[in-house]
């Protein structure tokens, strides 16, 4: 085995040795300890003695030549080995593997010991004292950026970026989404945001606020809680208010009996959840008739743009899904092209992706008029925000059984009110209730014709 | 310009001096024939002979005391303790007498002298060769503490400190000695104490340290660098008194702080750098401020894996500072 | 003693005459701040009572102007003769602005004058030993002929600094000399509790200096040493340690209590041997001093002493923000 002798590190403070005299040659056979060599530092002159006994089989640095310490100088065959090379280490550099992880794992552990580090903390709505003074200086409004720290802590640099650049304001739908889900889609938000920005961009002057309540006048009594406004709770409240002043609502209910519908459902209801694996509600049946109403009367299904109305192809349902704080609206794509089927499909798989935090972009984004199933909450009547800048939203409210004159008698009916909101900019009175009457008729039909669900 | 080694800038700068004002001398242990145990006055003694160089006997309190009378009546003595270790047994002279001598006799009398000690770990010191001593003489109004980080520093602050009217304690990074060689200009010249130094400019996180720690975080900056992190480097290289207008400076210019020492963690420097940002920069603060500081042991162990998990390297400090640049 | 020891010794009679003159000007200072502590007017005293003739005399044996003197906090007499007066003294026991020893900012005994050479000194004992050692190096390097002097009490000697300094001085054969008061009590504790040999002298030997154990009560012996050992410094033969035997004849401080220490009897019998009495009495018997003389003295140091006083407790104190100033160079 040939053993590597290095430069040793001769006193304290020494990195480096001249070799003033090699005391054994190539071929000479050595003894442990027996001197090697001379090397003189700026401290001290020294024998340097060998660490293995054997026979000098190479000289690596020359009389005369400095080198650092842990530099290899010669090697030694040991006695009766042959293969291997193994290394004699001045304690200086021995630098092991193992060595190293428990270096790390020291940094670790540091890393544990501070709490402000902590990886899986969700700092977003807490704000430095750097991030807070500069914003204030330069009039930014924090919920506007998009943090790149810890947990998606806003940073100073974010912030700076954001007066420096004017980087676009985030889109409501970006805000709503997960965390998760806002990771892995970063880069994809960023195009979308680019495209956008120019047409929704959404502008609240700071001396506003997003209810429009006189903060000041606000008096806070003994036992009350104040609730930090987080980002999504903050999108909420600017979007219902921007909708609220923006787009005059007019409202419109009728009831719908939908007693066969109960009855088809009920009947049909356990071979579905059976074959299919999820449950069948009164929803996508629902959604179906206000497709069809839709295609009937495309213009409800449009967006006021100011100077124009577009009336859009695609009819994509937008639906309202709570969750404990937040309230999302994914869209189901296409629905016109779907059956009952493939909606409650389409419903189920947003509802659990909502309720996961997975919801990706597409999931949120286009769509062009909102149902609303407000009577999962037990309400008979609503009086909806509509999702601008769609024209209309329609809820459905709770069925329930109420004595109505049925066939000139009175009767037990299963009976559904729907309230439509309507933008009074883009439709009339007229045709809103039109839609509405053809959606109650075809939510009556579907029952007595037991639609097909497939 | 020549290059030179950090203890090469040390003996540049006391013979420059020695040459200039001939109130100037060294005493200490093995300072003369021997020029020093880490050969710091080397060829001082034959060039001035062992009047000026003056090998003491081995008591530190006389080193320093004895320099204290000579520097009252004019001298400028540089005494070096051998190893800042071993300055414990002097600490009454320095602190008592050195620190207080102007301001206990109204302005009458006062001690233009210089304490020289190696200082600092990771030479296989234990104990007792390794300690970092400037804390417990940082609480000392009266006292300057310089402790630099390269040899032109060395150079320019040790003729600083030798020139100074105050007593000056100058802490010399023995590991330095001969890992760092850096251009040193044969002339003259002076570097105020009370200065910091930007030694790098950079945009996500400043580091705030001083001595042999300067020159780790300058690696590690420069690893960091080709992870997109760009690193700002203080180098305070005078200790008392601190720099406080750089400190804020380097605080403002990322706002997030990372305070690197050797010494012990607490009731270290970073106690009292950390509180000057609190109480002078609070707005600037984007992150925790975070120290990382030798463990509160009583000193570092001899045994090598022992040694080096005390010891803070480039790769300790890049994981902190990234830990920072996420934040 | 002899009746004409003075004059064997080179000194004049108006020499011994001024010798009697600070010895009493100490003694009278020191009453009166008692005085002033008692009567609440000054917070506290730290006395020479007693030690007045090995003060005065090794005082009489330096080179004022050239000499440099590293005094402890006893050290009335000495620094009376270098030069401090007795308004520079209340000055300082008031701790008034234009006390030249600190400006106020010591208690009183911490001396201090660059302008009279007198070092300034500081509470933690036996520190000012290497400061002479280093004065006393800086002559030698500088070739100038001058001694540095200083002193310290039996109990000090116990101090690594008085063993650092003296062997540093051995060593370098350097111009100091160092004169141990021994007044027999380091505040309670007596000697036999501080020293396992009889007399601090003998300590030189370990440090190659000459030792001598002098009679402190006599102040012409204690100059007739101390201009000795300034010769033998100034002729390069390095240091000298002497050991003034006298007697703290009042308590270790005005914070002090000595009765619960030392008998009333021992401190009585010590009184009999009051150096300013047996000095008095030299200098009646040799026929320097009488008492018309001697009240004319008395008359004319209590005069100094009441415009001291008085001049000292009506001067300013220190600004409060002058509490700042000088901690470095400005």
């Amino acid at each position: 085995m040939a053993t590597k002798v290095l430069m040793p590190q001769l006193g304290e403070s020494v990195t480096e040795g001249t070799i003033t005299r090699w005391l054994k040659q190539v071929g000479d056979s050595v003894n442990k300890y027996e001197p090697l060599c001379e090397v003189e530092t700026d401290k001290v002159t020294a024998e340097v003695p060998a660490t293995v006994s054997g026979t000098v089989i190479e000289i690596v640095v020359e009389e005369g030549t400095t080198v650092e310490v842990g530099k290899l100088i010669c090697h030694i065959q040991e006695q009766g080995s042959v293969e291997e090379t193994t290394e004699t280490l001045p304690i200086e550099t021995k630098d092991t593997e193992k060595e190293q992880e428990k270096v790390s794992e020291n940094a670790q552990q540091d890393k544990k010991l501070n709490p402000h580090l902590n990886r899986d903390e969700q700092s977003n709505v807490r704000y430095s004292p750097a991030v807070l003074r500069i914003a204030q200086e330069n009039n930014v409004d924090l919920t506007q950026i998009q943090g790149t720290g810890l947990g998606r802590r806003i940073t100073r640099k974010d912030v700076l970026s954001y007066i420096e650049n004017g980087l676009p304001v985030l889109k409501v739908d970006q805000t709503l989404a997960s965390k998760d889900q806002m990771k892995k889609q970063q880069p994809e938000t960023k195009k979308v945001l680019n495209q956008e920005s120019e047409s929704k961009e959404v502008k609240i002057s700071p001396a506003e606020n997003e209810a429009g309540i006189k903060i000041d006048n606000l008096k806070v009594e003994a036992g009350d809680q104040e609730i930090v406004v987080n980002n999504v709770r903050k999108t909420i409240a600017k979007r219902m208010v921007q909708s609220k002043n923006e787009a005059p609502h007019a409202w419109l209910t009728v009831e719908a009996d939908v007693s066969d519908l109960v009855l088809y459902r009920n009947k049909i209801k356990n071979d579905f959840k059976k074959k299919e694996n999820f449950n069948l509600t009164y929803l996508p049946f629902f959604i179906k008739a206000v497709v069809e109403g839709l295609k009937e009367y495309p213009i409800v299904n449009s967006v006021w743009a100011e100077d124009r109305i577009l009336l859009k192809k695609r009819i994509n349902i937008s639906i309202a899904v709570a969750t404990e704080d937040a309230l999302f609206v994914p869209v189901i794509q296409d629905a016109d092209q779907k059956s009952i089927y493939g909606i409650a499909k389409a419903i189920d798989e947003l509802a659990q992706k909502t309720r996961e935090g997975k919801l990706t972009i597409t999931d949120l984004q286009d769509g062009t008029f909102t149902v609303n199933n407000t009577g999962t909450f037990g309400s008979i009547l609503s009086a909806p925000i509509l999702n601008s800048p769609q024209a209309g939203i329609i809820t459905m409210e709770s069925i329930v059984k109420r004595p109505v004159v049925y066939q000139d008698m009175i009767a037990v009916r299963s009976m559904v009110n729907l309230c439509m909101s309507l933008d009074h900019r883009v439709l009339d009175g007229l045709v809103a209730g039109r839609f509405i009457q053809s959606v109650k008729q075809k939510l009556e039909d579907m029952g007595k014709k037991e639609v097909s669900i497939y | 310009m020549a290059v030179i080694s950090y203890i090469e800038a040390v003996t540049m700068a006391m013979r420059e001096e020695m040459k200039r004002d001939n109130q100037v001398f060294v005493l200490g242990e093995d300072v003369g024939v021997r020029g020093g145990v880490f050969r710091a006055t080397t060829g001082l003694y034959e060039e001035f002979g062992e009047d000026r160089v003056i090998d003491t006997p081995l008591a530190e309190s006389a080193i320093v005391g004895v320099g204290i009378g000579a520097a009252m009546v004019g001298m400028r003595p540089i005494a070096e303790i051998q190893f800042a270790d071993f300055i414990l047994p002097a600490a009454n002279q320095i602190i008592s007498e050195a620190a207080k001598i102007r301001y206990r006799s109204n302005n009458d009398w006062n001690v233009p002298m210089v304490i020289r000690a190696p200082y600092g770990g990771g030479v296989h010191g234990a104990l007792y060769h390794s300690q970092s001593i400037e804390a417990i003489f940082s609480n000392v109004p009266g006292l300057k503490i310089v402790a630099p980080s390269t040899p032109y520093d060395v150079k320019g602050l040790l003729k600083a400190a030798i020139r100074d009217n105050d007593p000056v304690l100058f802490l010399e990074h023995k590991r330095l000695y001969r890992l760092v060689k850096g251009e040193v200009p044969e002339g003259d010249y002076t570097i105020a104490i009370g200065k910091a130094e930007v030694k790098r400019e950079g945009e996500d996180v400043t580091v705030i340290t001083y001595g042999l720690m300067v020159q780790f975080a300058l690696q590690a900056a420069e690893k960091l660098e080709k992870e997109g992190i760009s690193t700002h480097i203080l180098d305070l290289r005078s200790l008392q008194p601190l720099d406080k207008e750089a400190i804020i400076q380097a605080t403002k210019k990322t706002g997030k702080v990372l305070i690197v020492h050797e010494d012990n963690k607490t009731g270290g420097l970073g106690g009292e750098i950390s509180a000057i940002i609190a109480e002078e920069a609070l707005f600037e603060l984007d992150a925790p401020i975070k120290r990382l500081a030798g463990y509160d042991t009583p000193a570092m162990p001899y045994s090598p894996p022992m040694e080096k998990f005390y010891m803070l390297n480039p790769e300790k400090i890049a994981n902190a500072i990234r830990d920072l640049a996420q934040f | 003693m002899e009746k004409t020891m003075h004059s064997s010794l080179g000194l004049t009679e108006q020499d011994v005459i001024d010798m009697y003159y600070y010895m009493l000007l100490a003694r009278k200072l020191d009453e009166r701040m008692w005085l002033l502590n008692r009567a609440g007017k000054i917070p506290f005293v730290i006395s020479c009572q007693g030690q007045e003739a090995a003060q005065v005399g090794a005082a009489f044996a330096l080179k004022k102007q050239k000499d440099i003197i590293l005094p402890y906090y006893r050290d009335l007499g000495v620094v009376l003769v270098f030069g401090l007066t007795p308004k520079d003294l209340m000055l300082s026991a008031f701790a008034k602005a234009e006390d030249p020893n600190s400006g106020g900012r010591q208690m009183p005994g911490h001396f201090g004058s660059k302008k009279l050479n007198i070092v300034t000194g500081s509470s933690p004992v036996t520190t000012q030993v290497p400061h002479a050692v280093g004065v006393a190096l800086a002559a030698k390097m500088r070739n100038e002929e001058l001694v540095a002097f200083t002193t310290f009490g039996e109990g000090s000697s116990n101090q690594g600094d008085f063993h650092e300094g003296a062997n540093f001085a051995g060593v370098h054969k350097l111009p100091v000399i160092l004169m141990v008061e021994n007044n027999k009590y380091a505040i309670s504790v007596p000697i036999k509790k501080q020293l396992p040999v009889d007399s601090v002298a003998v300590r030189a030997q370990g440090y190659g200096m000459p030792g001598y154990s002098i009679n402190g009560n006599n102040p012409l012996e204690v100059f007739q040493y101390v201009k000795e050992a300034r010769t033998r410094a100034i002729n390069g033969e390095g240091p000298t340690l002497l050991e003034a035997v006298t007697y703290r004849l009042v308590p270790h401080s005005s914070d002090d209590d000595d009765r619960s220490y030392r008998s009333r009897e021992e401190v009585e019998e010590a009184k009999k041997q009051d150096p300013i009495l047996v000095f008095k009495q030299y200098l009646y018997d040799s026929g320097v001093l009488n008492d018309e003389k001697h009240q004319a003295m008395v008359e004319k140091i209590q005069r100094e002493v009441d415009e001291a006083t008085e001049y000292a407790e009506n001067a300013a104190y220190p600004e409060p923000e002058s509490t700042l100033l000088y901690v470095y160079e400005e």
